[in-house]
């Protein structure tokens, strides 16, 4: 009834290639915004901000990233808890090399420098593909962990390995260091999210995603047709760990603080994101955040229905919990290995048709 | 002869044994591998649960308790016997992870027929997940001590023949010895069953082409499910080894991890390549941190296999052994 194209009349080129070409789905992403922008911060609270939103935010990012380099472009990495380990000292770096520098350009210049790394260990993906490639940026995640625990000029030879994120302002306000308002940060988050997600979105749709998808679907074939295998691959490594970067660089400095790298960045991350990505849809901006809101809520959800209303210790519903993912990760690859983004287009396939069938 | 050439044949040697451990993983995934096609990620979580299902069977645990505790409020741990003969137990554990391979094919990869690798591969991601939490829940997570009666300790008699060839005794321990004798009796048995049994012929047949080998009369679930059986049964021995050796703990399946760089090296779909790749991965390592862990920092074991896998695979990307990856449009 509301969602059709009937009736939006397009009188330009401009709106014709329009991200949202029905009128119902742009007015719910304005609506979106218009809520994550001007309701949340002012009714978030400590629980909320720390157990879903950040989290959740964070995630989407590191989801889009590895989404762009696994789903967009074919190319399995196993090594997104590195990249997010590169990002994060590369903020801790930055942030106690230059105190004036402001947190946005901090940010940005860290996946800056991650997407450099990124760029250095998909070199290899040149000539390796399948699985010894996901095998081989397990190289990068073992590496990079291994090289930030030892070399003492990352952590700047504090005694305990550990690095924490000193206080810095945006406008006068706190956004790192323990006395930050969770306001400001879920706004520093969300205003990186906003950003990275168009970025995303108007990529994968332009030339670069096109030769992405077709470097996936078939690298010799899309060589013969013209796609330049070097740059299309490389490109998407470095933008992929662009992303994970800035992901890294704000779950260390605005959501944890303080950070030991092979506890905060090790391989359980690297599936993290990974799953997040199977569950969400592989190569689909949607399907990132929905992954991310799914493998973020799971755990906060079984906590409160297993430790708060059944009354079960933690260490069991922990394993239940690992039971669960993995129950959840198999499920969804059987019965929809698109994931929870097919599901999205399919409920939209139907309410564009709806009352009728077909 | 110099005191450091002398350390370096020692940490060789000790090097060698470790490979055949990392080779005893790596050899379960070639065999699934080559019959199915799938790269069973979950290898090392099996390793972990069939050593897991062993120690609780030896202590006479009753499963799930921990579960049935929380739910019933009763105050279950072990049954009446309290310890079971390691053989027998052996057994039930080899019984379990039977079971365990037909569930996986039955509910797992038999719907996820003719889907692409890559989707194969995440589902024994989910699949490790899976089997680590349901190890946890099983029989509980605490660190426990695997002693199915294997020698352990150093090896007098080969101490005391370096002490009589070079004045300094190597330090080998009895327990990696019988782990490189089982090893290659496990091999040459599992080669002697490909070659010599009407199962073993059938799973030949499968790995070269499963509708080939479907349209001479061979059943595909039946051969999947035996191929689990026997990674199972692989990952039995490889998990007694390894726990016996340093508990039986979350870390055991960590050494998947390890085995994949030495799966790179000798190829995914050659057994004597994950023996090869073993080898040159356990001596490799074990050098690389005795030569220039010390001036790095140490701890170089953690990565040094992977980066040789990938130098390595730059020059070769089909792995020592493996077949030559031939692709088409």
């Amino acid at each position: 009834m509301f969602y059709r194209e009937a009736g939006d009349f397009k009188t330009s080129y401009a709106e014709d290639n329009q991200t949202f070409p029905i009128k119902f789905d742009r007015y719910r992403y304005y609506f979106v915004l218009v809520v994550a922008l001007l309701v949340i911060p002012f009714v978030i609270s400590d629980y909320w901000a720390n157990a879903v939103l950040l989290p959740f935010l964070i995630y989407a990012i590191a989801a889009i990233g590895l989404n762009i380099l696994t789903g967009y472009c074919g190319q399995v990495s196993l090594g997104t808890g590195g990249f997010m380990a590169v990002g994060a000292y590369a903020t801790y770096k930055l942030m106690t090399a230059f105190p004036w520098m402001d947190m946005v350009s901090v940010t940005l210049l860290s996946g800056l420098v991650t997407a450099i790394v990124g760029v250095l260990f998909g070199l290899p993906s040149l000539r390796i593909k399948g699985f010894y490639l996901a095998v081989a940026t397990l190289a990068a995640q073992f590496f990079l962990v291994w090289l930030f625990n030892r070399v003492p000029w990352f952590y700047n030879y504090s005694a305990s390995g550990q690095i924490s994120a000193p206080e810095r302002s945006m406008f006068g306000m706190a956004v790192t260091g323990p006395n930050a308002e969770v306001w400001v940060k879920y706004l520093f988050c969300l205003f990186f999210v906003i950003l990275l997600s168009w970025v995303a979105r108007n990529l994968t749709r332009g030339s670069v995603g096109r030769q992405w998808m077709a470097i996936r679907d078939m690298d010799i074939a899309a060589e013969i047709i013209g796609v330049n295998p070097l740059k299309s691959k490389l490109t998407a490594f470095a933008i992929s760990s662009f992303f994970v970067g800035v992901a890294g660089a704000l779950l260390f400095s605005v959501y944890l603080g303080a950070v030991e790298v092979g506890e905060a960045f090790g391989i359980q991350k690297s599936f993290l994101v990974l799953f997040m990505i199977i569950i969400g849809g592989l190569g689909s901006i949607f399907g990132s955040f929905a992954g991310a809101a799914f493998m973020v809520l799971l755990p906060v959800f079984l906590k409160i229905l297993g430790v708060d209303m059944l009354g079960w210790a933690t260490d069991i519903v922990a394993h239940i919990q690992l039971i669960v993912v993995g129950g959840l990760i198999v499920f969804f690859l059987i019965v929809e290995p698109h994931g929870l983004a097919q599901l999205w287009r399919l409920t939209k396939e139907k309410l564009r048709l709806w009352p009728f069938p077909h | 002869m110099p005191d450091n050439l002398i350390f370096a044949m020692e940490v060789t040697l000790n090097g060698l044994m470790t490979g055949v451990m990392y080779a005893l993983v790596a050899l379960g995934f070639v065999l699934i591998y080559k019959a199915s096609g799938i790269f069973n990620y979950s290898q090392g979580v099996m390793a972990l649960f069939a050593a897991m299902t062993l120690v609780g069977i030896q202590e006479g645990r009753v499963p799930f308790s921990h579960l049935i505790n929380a739910i019933f409020g009763t105050s279950l741990h072990n049954f009446a016997w309290n310890s079971v003969p390691a053989l027998l137990a052996i057994l039930l554990t080899v019984a379990v992870m039977v079971l365990f391979a037909w569930a996986v094919q039955k509910f797992v990869f038999g719907h996820l027929v003719g889907q692409e690798p890559i989707i194969l591969f995440m589902a024994t991601i989910g699949l490790a997940y899976f089997l680590e939490g349901m190890a946890d829940l099983m029989w509980g997570s605490e660190i426990r001590t695997l002693d199915v009666g294997l020698p352990q300790g150093l090896n007098t008699v080969i101490d005391d023949t370096t002490y009589g060839w070079f004045g300094y005794g190597f330090f080998i321990d009895n327990l990696d010895i019988v782990a490189s004798i089982v090893a290659a009796l496990l091999v040459a048995g599992l080669v002697a069953f490909a070659q010599y049994t009407k199962q073993g012929r059938a799973m030949r047949a499968v790995a070269d082409d499963h509708q080939a080998a479907l349209s001479v009369g061979i059943s595909l679930n039946f051969v999947w499910i035996l191929v689990w059986s026997l990674a199972g049964f692989v990952a039995l021995v490889a998990g007694i080894m390894w726990g016996s050796k340093s508990g039986v703990q979350f870390s055991l399946s960590l050494i998947a991890l390890k085995a994949l760089p030495v799966l790179m090296l000798g190829g995914f779909t050659s057994i004597p390549g994950a023996i090869v790749g073993g080898l040159i991965i356990g001596v490799g390592e074990a050098l690389f941190e005795f030569a220039v862990g010390p001036m790095i920092g140490g701890a170089t074991e953690n990565w040094f296999a992977y980066v040789l896998a990938l130098i390595f695979l730059v020059f070769r990307p089909q792995g020592l052994f493996g077949e030559k990856i031939i692709e088409r449009v």
